[in-house]
């Protein structure tokens, strides 16, 4: 068979993405359409680089969730296939059986993997970890930030000090010191995680608690249903069998000791700069009229903290939910790039270009589509927090 | 000002003694340990062999002693074999236990013995570090005036085509983390398949010397990193002078454009910059260790990449040490200069 042309390679590749077109242009039409009931979300479609930001994350969403489900990849992505090495985008692929798709679509890599695959592949590890790190991130900056700010004085000497510790650290030593097969083995990340895993728990507690505290029924009610799935969800996030902590009954499921590592130091890198963030917003907002009225009320603090405060700071906290997660991806392709943590076949586009780097000047073809879905992907979050920012500063 | 570049001095060294702590407990964990007596001394070694050799190298002590004893704040320690020969971190080969001095840490000037490059880690630093000096130096050349000009020409009238267009650039810049860049970097204007071959794709020989060919890509890909970010700080801050009434003032009292701009505005609005200037060291120390590393550099962040692959731990903590001092030393500046060129701004 001949190889592609780049005409060719292009058109497959975009119907092998049928799939993401489809749903794009679904999710488009229908907020669209309703766009006036959904409130900030639905404001994003009068701003056109808003649209142009979320369309580009929303692509890469649906890339990610349906590569989860096996449909775009076209080979498996750490399958090696041999005559295939370094060969370029749109190469046939050698002794295709029946079944088999006919081409690497973007070439092979240095150990003849399918690139394209890959990419598509490594798009779920980014969706699923980035989003989830910032927020538990926020959890965190949002939890300390508040009363810092709220209350100052010595407890917001005492955690400015030590988030500007944390924020004095180059990232990548902090990376090179956390995430090495030695420190996994004394526990260290495992004792983190339960510490930065407590968080969303100490969190919710508190918010249902002062919201309820007067109706002792529903309080207890709340509690109990948000509080008992999210320890239990806890107690097996933070618990692997044969490692340091080992002590729960029902361990649902393992994370990979790999993935825990590479989550716990992004968390630990971002949480700083969003208790910072927290904590300025907060200082601003006590002094607005509404707290006053709110304290003169007799409310309690953490009531005007998570129900009065933290609600008028959600714009600029939205905001830079966004563009922490575009930064939350460098990091994580940063890891990838340095080969810690994921593991060396993982096929995140960090280690994918980490492997294609070293040949660059030969075969650039291994470590650019990886190198552009990861700017792609920064970039739309980043233009789509300036449509949000655009957009809620008109409120 | 005395009292407060004082007090920010003392919240300074807190912060790089704590940092330093953190770092001489990490990398001093018992795994390393073992594997660093296991790399000096035999593979084979039996645990007993492991702990008699790391009690006969004093690393078994509590962790305060040591970290007091590599700062040099504590006698060093000394071990007695059963024949009656010293050894100690301070005798050094040819020196007798009664001539070595009682203290030898980095506060004494002794840094320690690199396990990788066979040399004294004060040694690799200074010659590294000289290496990272000049790369830094031309990346700032290259970074700040050009940020310093998009960000005015954006922010000088806001919303016009040329804010939107130098604002996407901007966008996309930050967008693009060093390993990105690079690598397009590489395969366009270095590689053999795009065939355009303007400049190398390896930057080893700009440590001897440095040509337009070999430093230009190394220095534009950490450059561009950072100069989204100062260009849309400058940006911002110049929207806000453009707004203020002394600009109109001098608008309705008929001088021109161009030098409102210059005369008026770019001297308040570059005050914010500064700040941001100064606080993307750190990044800017991130951005090293990845082109180094992309790049085959031999500086500083590829000395890091190799102490931290190696377990190399009197040189991890050496650049560490360094890398801390230069966030905390910037961090300082940044507030003092703050101060300074903000004339709103009391510190009583």
């Amino acid at each position: 068979m001949e190889p592609l042309s780049w005409a060719e390679i292009i058109t497959r590749i975009l119907t092998q993405l049928t799939p993401v077109w489809i749903a794009l242009v679904v999710t488009f039409v229908v907020s669209i359409k309703f766009k006036r009931k959904l409130g900030l979300y639905g404001k994003l479609f009068d701003s056109t680089i808003g649209m142009i930001g979320f369309a580009i994350v929303m692509f890469w969403v649906f890339t990610g969730v349906f590569a989860a489900m096996d449909l775009l990849i076209t080979h498996d992505p750490i399958r090696q296939v041999s005559g295939m090495k370094n060969k370029l985008p749109g190469t046939p692929l050698r002794g295709a059986e029946a079944g088999d798709y006919p081409y690497y679509l973007l070439g092979g890599d240095n150990l003849a993997r399918d690139i394209f695959s890959r990419v598509v592949k490594g798009s779920w590890i980014v969706i699923q970890i980035a989003p989830l790190a910032t927020l538990f991130a926020f959890m965190v900056g949002i939890t300390l930030g508040l009363p810092a700010g709220y209350y100052g004085g010595k407890l917001d000497t005492t955690l400015s000090f030590l988030a500007n510790l944390i924020l004095a650290f180059p990232v990548i030593l902090l990376f090179y010191l956390l995430v090495t097969p030695e420190i996994v083995l004394t526990g260290l990340p495992q004792y983190m995680a339960a510490v930065l895993f407590l968080f969303p728990l100490i969190f919710f507690g508190v918010l249902i608690n002062a919201r309820y505290r007067t109706q002792p029924g529903k309080n207890y009610t709340w509690l109990a249903l948000v509080l008992i799935p999210l320890v239990v969800l806890y107690g097996s996030a933070i618990n692997a069998e044969g490692t340091k902590i080992a002590f729960w009954p029902v361990d649902l499921f393992d994370i990979p000791p790999g993935i825990l590592v590479v989550f716990v130091s992004v968390v630990f890198v971002n949480s700083p700069t969003v208790f910072r963030i927290v904590r300025g917003l907060t200082m601003d907002i006590k002094t607005r009229d509404y707290v006053a009225a709110a304290q003169t009320r007799g409310e309690r603090p953490w009531y005007i903290m998570l129900w009065e405060i933290l609600p008028n700071a959600r714009g600029p906290l939205i905001v830079d939910f966004c563009l922490r997660i575009g930064y939350t991806t460098i990091l994580l392709g940063t890891l990838g790039f340095f080969g810690l943590g994921l593991p060396p076949e993982s096929p995140d586009w960090g280690t994918t270009i980490n492997d294609g780097r070293k040949l660059l000047s030969i075969y650039p073809h291994p470590a650019l589509p990886p190198a552009l879905a990861l700017l792609s992907l920064v970039l739309g979050l980043n233009l789509l927090a300036d449509g949000l920012r655009e957009e809620s500063l008109r409120d | 000002m005395g009292l407060f570049i004082l007090r920010r001095v003392g919240i300074m060294i807190l912060t790089a003694l704590c940092l330093t702590f953190i770092v001489f407990f990490l990398t001093n964990l018992y795994p390393n340990l073992e594997k660093l007596a296991k790399s000096e001394g035999n593979f084979r070694m039996s645990d007993a062999e492991v702990s008699s050799w790391l009690e006969k190298g004093g690393y078994l002590q509590p962790l305060p002693v040591k970290y007091g004893e590599w700062l040099g704040v504590l006698p060093s320690h000394r071990y007695e074999a059963p024949d009656g020969k010293v050894t100690g971190r301070c005798i050094e080969p040819g020196m007798s236990a009664e001539e070595a001095p009682n203290f030898c840490g980095i506060l004494q000037g002794k840094w320690g013995r690199s396990t990788v490059f066979k040399d004294g880690v004060g040694d690799i630093l200074s010659v590294r570090g000289w290496q990272t000096a000049k790369l830094m130096f031309w990346v700032m050349v290259v970074m700040v005036p050009s940020a310093l000009i998009i960000g005015v020409l954006a922010g000088m009238r806001e919303g016009s085509v040329t804010d939107r267009t130098l604002s996407t650039v901007s966008i996309t810049t930050t967008a693009t983390p060093e390993y990105v860049s690079g690598v397009i970097f590489i395969a366009v204007f270095a590689s053999s398949a795009v065939g355009l071959k303007w400049f190398k794709g390896t930057a080893t020989s700009a440590m001897e010397d440095i040509t337009f060919a070999n430093f230009t890509l190394p220095v534009l890909t950490i450059a561009l990193y950072g100069m989204g970010y100062i260009a849309r700080m400058t940006r911002a801050s110049m929207a806000e002078v453009m707004t203020a009434q002394y600009i109109r003032t001098a608008r309705l009292k008929g001088v021109s454009f161009r030098n409102i701009v210059i005369k008026h505005a770019m001297r308040n609005a570059l005050i914010a910059p500064f700040t941001v200037i100064m606080l993307q060291f750190p990044w800017l120390l991130n951005g090293v260790v990845i082109v180094e590393t992309l790049f085959n550099y031999k500086g500083f962040g590829w000395t890091l990449v190799q102490a931290a692959g190696n377990n190399d731990i009197e040189l991890l903590l050496g650049v560490s040490v360094v890398s801390v001092v230069v966030v905390l030393v910037t961090q300082l500046i940044s507030d003092i200069g703050y101060v300074y060129l903000n004339p709103r701004i009391s510190i009583s």
